[in-house]
């Protein structure tokens, strides 16, 4: 009588090895990417709420002084709305906790900073 | 600062301002507050922690010495990660403001005392001398080219107008961020901690229920506390960061 089911192959064995190893470094980093969320997600809720901040006071200081009444101040909302997303899409999306725009060459290569200028 | 004596009395009252020894200078009131007093055991606390526990410095470390060690290593290598190697000589700055930070939010941690980093006051000027700080350390270094800052390369001409306001309005908001994220946690914590404290004492035997929460949200607030004082350490490191190597 033969036996249908061969051996697992190597390439699967390969695979599934990869797969348990892949589970287990995962749990091993998990805490420190806890501690590493939870910074992320303090700050971000924050980034908005004072772009627009900053944005509404510019508009009613320029306002008072221009006499323009409500338009630099409806302008200058929507700057600050769009400065909140752009705080907190840089944020997310890589760029790290730094405002202004930064190349990923250089979160790499930080030792020598200058070197990327 | 549970006490659970609470009933009558405000949850916010424990953020007032008491002078304890009235001062006037020039027209303007320098009190010694309580505010001022909890800054100045801050400061002797950390003085005192960091000089004991180095006073003698063994191989081995002790206790307090490898406390010491930790806090001194902490920051260091956040800096060495952020910052890099030019980053060292503002390692006594963010280690002084990190520090600062940590010991008044866990002063404030502790019943009857108060909390000084829950005044945005307080907050604000720390942060406020951070970005001027940074921004001088930006203008030093690269002169005119810093604003250049406000206009992210490969951007059209056209996008400009647009683009340089949203970018000053993106820079202006670090401190009021960097101020209000401290101030707003260390604030809501704080009086929620006072809220449901309030609620032990009223409701008689059911109040062991609010003493649990009162109990687990205390150590939460102590994490609070301990990543407030991190991530305003690593915004400071990065903002340091972001001035030395602009784009």
């Amino acid at each position: 009588m033969i036996d249908k089911q061969l051996p697992p192959s190597l390439d699967e064995l390969d695979s599934k090895l990869n797969e348990v190893a892949a589970k287990r470094n995962n749990r091993r980093a998990r805490p420190k990417e806890r501690g590493a969320g939870l910074g992320f997600a303090v700050k971000i809720g924050v980034d908005i709420v004072a772009a627009i901040i900053v944005g509404v006071g510019v508009g009613l200081l320029l306002d008072n002084w221009l006499g323009t009444k409500p338009w630099l101040l409806i302008v200058f909302f929507v700057f600050g709305a769009a400065a909140g997303m752009l705080n907190v899409f840089r944020a997310v999306s890589g760029y790290g906790y730094a405002a202004g725009y930064q190349h990923k060459v250089r979160e790499e290569g930080t030792d020598n900073g200058e070197r990327n200028r | 600062m549970a006490d659970a004596s609470g009933a009558g009395q405000s949850p916010l009252a424990q953020f007032e301002i008491k002078p304890l020894y009235k001062l006037e200078l020039g027209g303007y009131d320098i009190s010694f507050t309580n505010s001022a007093l909890f800054m100045l055991i801050a400061f002797l606390l950390i003085t005192f922690f960091l000089l004991l526990s180095t006073r003698r410095r063994e191989t081995v470390p002790g206790r307090w010495q490898v406390m010491a060690e930790l806090s001194y290593e902490f920051i260091a290598s956040l800096i060495r990660d952020t910052i890099g190697a030019e980053g060292r000589k503002y390692f006594p700055f963010v280690f002084t403001a990190f520090m600062f930070i940590l010991v008044g939010n866990l002063l404030g941690m502790t019943p009857y005392s108060f909390t000084f980093t829950s005044h945005i006051i307080v907050t604000f000027a720390l942060a406020g001398l951070i970005f001027v700080g940074v921004t001088i350390i930006a203008i030093a270094k690269h002169g005119l080219h810093f604003f250049s800052f406000f206009l992210p390369p490969g951007t059209p001409w056209i996008m400009a107008p647009l683009l340089v306001p949203i970018e000053v309005i993106s820079y202006l908001s670090r401190p009021i961020s960097l101020s209000v994220r401290l101030f707003a946690n260390m604030l809501a914590g704080h009086t929620l901690l006072k809220v449901i404290a309030g609620f032990v004492g009223l409701l008689g035997v059911a109040g062991v229920l609010p003493l649990a929460l009162v109990t687990a949200l205390t150590g939460l607030e102590i994490l609070i506390a301990f990543l407030q004082a991190y991530v305003f350490a690593i915004l400071t490191c990065l903002y340091i960061n972001d001035a030395l190597h602009l784009h």
